[in-house]
């Protein structure tokens, strides 16, 4: 997936969102996308998934390829094959049409016209990936914000795409859903080479995952590159962005005049 | 701000029966007219048990006293029953079997528009909340329903929009803003309510390092001001600096109750880890350091420095 020098504007807005931004994601990387509010990192997910402005309209200059085809000619059960977009907010994912969560979750591959074999493997492998078959049962309007989540996930999982675009897939999620939901992307990338684009304030769920990292602000690139690296840049908090966990807290021992000992360090790994 | 004593927009009288009737319309003007009018009422949940429609049982027998200006975090997995223990408070849900008592009054024959002027509720997802067509219309509606007026009312959207760094946005449409914004204005709109009971439900989601430190000041400001806070959340660095008292829930029972430096000490974690939660990172540095229950940074430092001391 190469995105080249992509501006794109809303329909109306007086302001582009992204600002001749661009970036690769090969097939089994991870790349995290950081960086503050509005600094345009959920337009970039529409943008990359082929949804902006195919579906919503707004204004794209420059170009968003996967596997060498302009996203923009694609159709959408095509596109949907090629990249899965899984939405900030997972209530508006879900297709309000369905009874339960197992349908939920086969929607998307039966519309893709598959067997209903095929249907119904697909949608249990989804369900017990992310760890919810006990939720199979059950009506999605009827489940907490963090389940709904994971069945907005599971759902697009389902569609087994060549590419993942997710859009805080664990903002709601408890610590244990979100370390799960960590290590079912990394695997995915792993095992099936899917590339996986991942917008996270919880920047200790992409030392643990990401591959590289992409820092945005006002629609551009600010900072990229390893993970290693750029979390640990000290240019991250004046961005706006949450260090992890280890490095805020080797900072604070630091700033107070104490020595980051060797056994703190041990006592954090 | 305004004092805790003079906190407006409270339609309880010292001593007055909650959902009394028709008690006073809360002052139009000068909110330092109501004085010592406005109370923050005790909370208590007396053996809750609730069950959806579909029979899923959502909570069961959950006994829980809160005090008067407490601040509360309720934390545990996805689905242990943190919304629907809440949505007790402001009427949206009734006990299937317990009761829910405001300063020792059971809350179920209280209308819904009556608990709002006493309970502010801001939801997990704010498009379920959020309806006007600009930002400030969305914020004065509240208020408006509590019927403030004229200059009380504007400063009161003009506050809660300050508060969450939305001044410059009244005009805007609300879903010309980005989710992180539009949780910030679902949480101005409850702010503007000034109620004395405030419920945010996961309010650090989506949030930058700026925005979770708005929705940190908000939480110290409501608690400076003799408030009661509450709020669901899984962000645990969050629960740890910002709460005096965290609840533990799994399975829609409470299983831990206590001050952070308890709930997220050593002997708690295997608890915590049934309730699919993680201590904080300082808390884990210091148990294994043997310096105690230290569940935020600057426990750490101070534990580390009375060490080198």
């Amino acid at each position: 997936m190469v995105v080249n020098a992509a501006s794109y504007s809303y329909a109306g807005a007086a302001q582009p969102s992204l600002r001749g931004l661009s970036l690769e994601l090969a097939p089994g990387r991870v790349v995290g996308v950081v960086g503050p509010n509005e600094s345009g990192k959920s337009t970039l997910c529409l943008v990359v998934a082929g949804r902006a402005p195919g579906v919503i309209g707004g204004r794209l200059e420059g170009s968003v390829r996967i596997d060498g085809v302009e996203t923009a000619s694609m159709r959408p059960h095509e596109l949907a094959q090629r990249c899965g977009l899984l939405f900030q907010n997972a209530a508006t994912q879900l297709s309000n049409t369905t009874a339960t969560v197992f349908e939920e979750v086969a929607f998307g591959p039966c519309n893709l016209g598959l067997p209903v074999a095929e249907v119904v493997a697909r949608a249990w492998q989804a369900l017990r990936a992310v760890g919810i078959e006990s939720l199979a049962s059950r009506d999605p309007a009827r489940i907490s914000g963090g389940q709904g989540q994971l069945v907005a996930l599971a759902s697009v999982m389902a569609l087994r795409p060549s590419y993942l675009v997710l859009d805080e897939p664990t903002s709601e999620l408890d610590p244990a859903g979100t370390r799960l939901v960590a290590g079912v992307l990394s695997r995915i990338a792993r095992e099936t080479r899917a590339g996986v684009l991942i917008v996270e304030h919880k920047t200790d769920v992409l030392a643990q995952i990401a591959d590289e990292i992409v820092v945005l602000e006002r629609g551009a690139v600010a900072l990229s590159g390893p993970a290693t690296a750029v979390l640990g840049d000290p240019r991250l908090a004046k961005l706006g962005v949450e260090p992890p966990a280890p490095v805020r807290l080797e900072r604070a021992v630091r700033t107070s005049g104490l020595e980051w000992s060797a056994a703190l360090a041990e006592a954090i790994e | 701000m305004t004092a805790p004593g003079s906190t407006p927009g409270v339609p309880l009288a010292a001593g007055s029966a909650v959902g009394g009737p028709a008690a006073a319309a809360p002052s139009t003007t000068d909110s330092a007219v109501l004085g010592p009018a406005a109370r923050v009422p005790s909370i208590e949940f007396e053996a809750v048990s609730f069950a959806y429609p579909d029979g899923t049982r959502a909570l069961s027998e959950v006994s829980l006293r809160i005090e008067p200006g407490e601040s509360v975090a309720i934390v545990g997995q996805n689905g242990s029953g943190k919304s629907t223990l809440v949505r007790h408070l402001n009427g949206l849900l009734r006990p299937t079997v317990g009761r829910v008592l405001l300063d020792g009054r059971d809350v179920r024959p209280i209308h819904v528009a009556r608990l709002s002027g006493l309970v502010g509720l801001a939801f997990q997802d704010p498009d379920r909340q959020l309806f006007a067509g600009r930002v400030a219309a969305e914020v004065e509606f509240g208020p408006r329903n509590l019927r403030i007026r004229g200059r009380e009312l504007a400063e009161r959207v003009r506050a809660a929009l300050e508060e969450v760094g939305l001044a410059a946005d009244a005009g805007t449409n609300p879903y010309d803003l980005g989710y992180s914004r539009r949780k910030l204005l679902a949480l101005a709109s409850i702010l503007a309510m000034r109620t004395p009971v405030l419920i945010l439900d996961e309010p650090t989601t989506g949030q930058d390092a700026r925005g979770v430190a708005r929705v940190r000041e908000a939480v110290a400001r409501a608690s400076g001001e003799g408030r009661t806070v509450i709020a669901i959340s899984h962000d645990m660095r969050f629960v740890a600096e910002s709460f005096r008292r965290v609840v533990v829930m799994r399975q829609g029972r409470v299983v831990l109750d206590g001050a952070p430096d308890g709930v997220f000490g050593g002997a708690a974690w295997a608890e915590l880890r049934a309730a699919n939660l993680e201590p904080p990172l300082p808390a884990v540095a210091g148990a294994r350091l043997g310096l105690g229950s230290t569940p935020t940074d600057a426990a750490l430092v101070a534990a580390l420095k009375r060490g080198a001391g």
